[in-house]
């Protein structure tokens, strides 16, 4: 326990420093930090209830375009401004910026879990890879109707209000990290408290063996809607953040990007391993190192890059780095080892 | 434009013929997804990549001056090949494992096709000029073009060819009773490997075939492959798995809906509505289903 408290402060201390200590990666850090809570809200899908789930996209995508527009709609028309383009006609006052920000990212969290709540009670009945395309179905869907709606910028994009100016850039870093850091360190506490609970659990009973679950009398129906209403909470918040910080919306590039964050997502939560708590933290951590280390490299090919990463974690590295951490130290884990059992299985193989 | 379809009857004529030509090359593509989704239990996100491959193929007979109508010939020998290097590449490594180890890694072949054609072949949005003319119909009200009647033609052919090969030859014995029971084939001596290749084969020719006729008939663009993909998907779980007529009926109807969504809700949302379509309909099924206290499987 106590090495548990002394990890997290140095965690938290190092969190709370890493902007002053590393001035210049300010925004990679605050992309990491959505990333991280990107990663761990799939996983409460994806490794805990057995749902792999191609939409969590969905409600990052509509916590983006909704926190700008509530940003935007408190103090100025926003068609006017969409189709303007943000231009210098409209410029937000401090004040206003602040305050629109903060209540767009209320709406941000909490419009994306309500619509999780009334479409998980008809998405969620869908079983295995069905469910799986029509969650992948809803993102593309998502982004191609978004495309098309004039108020919010159609397919010319919407740019989020610049930041005010006061403290210049180094302010607006500043800003978007903590911001960024405190949807983090939010998510992480509700998923660990969650974690602890039953609900986990259940999540579990549902991915082992649905039926069986229903069976022994939980209302799985209603475990897996909270569950997903959870992350969409947590998916919208990050949307919301990360609007801001790009500073411009485009529907199907930024919001609804299935080939991108709709991806990484999942393949973050598949590297670090999924069902375990630290498991989608350090996927996302090296895979973002991985990412901005490398990408320059590929000059254009990151796709390319991408697609086969893709390929080659989810076949030769589908436990992640913390499922071959348990399978080499078990006695970390908590696990006790019997020798020969373990000899034997690995004849059996 | 919105409420032309009612004003009109001739429109309605108009895009149901579109419909239901474009809905046969929806069936043959469909018919290869539900070939390998029923052998080897694999959704293949890359289908509508290996379209646009096939296309491509066309495309570039089109541009040295060779008619791209033979597309249709080369276009599934090529597309064959480039399945079977899929197949010993990638898929043969998923085959067993869980279904959405598969959906993910044919995602990762869609995104890296998608990428590839892209530094190959350009972004532009291209077609094949196969000069065939168009038909007029009731006083050029309804216009068709002859590439379009050309490609349900050869879609049909090679549709009714596939079946009776399926019926007749050894190996597609081999694939029905693989498809069946791979374990039982197995002991009969079916080389399950070989058949699994030449399934994923056969899928990415046929997709080879679409692809060139989508080539002639409409446009392709390296990122168009995502929705042949799931139009696929959709008309096969709409049809059944093995339910041949029904994948072409509801090929020629999703063909159909299609053409209306555009006239009335405008081109802009084509895609969208054929994705909410697949929601609506699983969704649809979903709730059917759960009444007798089932689930889609």
């Amino acid at each position: 326990m106590n090495k548990n408290v002394l990890l997290y402060g140095a965690i938290l201390i190092f969190g709370l420093a890493a902007p002053f200590v590393f001035p210049a990666f300010k925004v990679q850090l605050s992309i990491l930090c959505v990333l991280i809570v990107l990663a761990t809200t799939w996983n409460i899908q994806g490794g805990e209830m057995g749902y792999n789930t191609f939409g969590n996209i969905l409600f990052y995508g509509l916590g983006m375009y909704l926190c700008a527009s509530v940003q935007v709609g408190m103090f100025f028309p926003l068609a006017e401004w969409t189709e303007s383009g943000g231009e210098k006609t409209f410029v937000h006052t401090p004040t206003q910026f602040f305050q629109g920000m903060a209540a767009g990212l209320v709406v941000a969290a909490i419009v994306p879990t309500i619509v999780a709540g009334l479409i998980g009670y008809a998405i969620l009945g869908l079983r295995g890879h069905y469910f799986a395309i029509c969650t992948l179905g809803l993102g593309v869907a998502a982004g191609e109707i978004s495309g098309g709606i004039e108020i919010i910028g159609a397919g010319q994009g919407f740019t989020t209000p610049p930041f005010p100016n006061v403290g210049g850039l180094e302010a607006r870093g500043e800003f978007f990290y903590f911001l960024s850091f405190g949807a983090l360190v939010l998510t992480f506490i509700a998923v660990r408290a969650i974690y602890s609970t039953r609900f986990r659990l259940i999540l579990n009973a549902i991915r082992d063996n649905e039926d069986k679950a229903e069976a022994m009398g939980i209302e799985t129906m209603k475990y897996k809607i909270i569950g997903w209403m959870v992350s969409a909470f947590f998916c919208g918040l990050a949307g919301g953040i990360m609007g801001g910080l790009v500073g411009y919306i485009d529907s199907t590039d930024v919001a609804f990007d299935g080939r991108e964050m709709g991806v990484f997502m999942v393949l973050m939560a598949i590297l670090g391993g999924k069902g375990t708590l630290w498991g989608p933290v350090i996927g996302a951590t090296v895979f973002h190192i991985f990412k901005e280390g490398f990408w320059t490299f590929f000059l254009g090919w990151q796709y390319v890059a991408l697609g086969v990463l893709i390929v080659v974690i989810v076949i030769y590295f589908p436990e992640g780095i913390m499922g071959w951490l348990r399978e080499k130290y078990p006695e970390r884990f908590g696990e006790v080892v019997d020798e020969a059992d373990r000899k034997a299985q690995v004849e059996l193989k | 434009m919105d409420f032309m379809v009612f004003q009109y009857p001739m429109i309605t004529v108009q895009a149901c013929l579109d419909g239901i030509l474009l809905g046969i090359l929806f069936a043959l593509i469909a018919y290869g997804m539900a070939l390998q989704w029923g052998v080897m239990n694999i959704i293949n996100i890359a289908q509508g990549d290996l379209v646009i491959l096939g296309g491509y193929i066309a495309y570039f007979m089109y541009l040295y001056g060779i008619h791209p109508a033979w597309g249709v010939i080369v276009s599934p020998i090529i597309m064959y090949f480039v399945g079977v290097g899929i197949y010993k590449l990638v898929i043969n490594k998923v085959v067993d494992r869980d279904l959405f180890i598969s959906i993910l890694a044919t995602f990762g072949i869609s995104i890296l096709f998608m990428q590839l054609m892209n530094f190959a072949f350009g972004a532009d949005v291209v077609l094949a000029n196969s000069g065939y003319g168009t038909t007029f119909l009731f006083d050029s009200a309804v216009v068709l073009p002859n590439s379009k009647i050309f490609s349900a033609f050869v879609s049909i052919v090679f549709a009714i060819g596939l079946v009776i090969y399926m019926k007749k030859s050894k190996l597609g014995r081999a694939i029905r009773a693989t498809a069946q029971n791979a374990r039982a084939a197995k002991i009969l001596g079916v080389d399950t490997e070989k058949v699994y290749a030449a399934t994923f084969g056969l899928n990415a020719a046929l997709c080879g075939v679409a692809g060139a006729l989508i080539s002639i008939t409409f446009t392709i663009h390296p990122y168009m492959g995502l929705p042949y993909t799931i139009r696929s998907f959709m008309i096969v779980i709409v049809a059944g798995l093995g339910n041949l007529p029904g994948v072409a009926m509801s090929g020629m109807g999703l063909g159909v809906f299609e053409e209306f969504a555009d006239y009335i809700l405008g081109t802009e949302f084509r895609i969208g509505s054929v994705f909410l379509l697949l929601v609506l309909i699983l969704v649809y099924r979903r709730f059917k289903l759960s009444r007798k206290r089932e689930y889609l499987k």
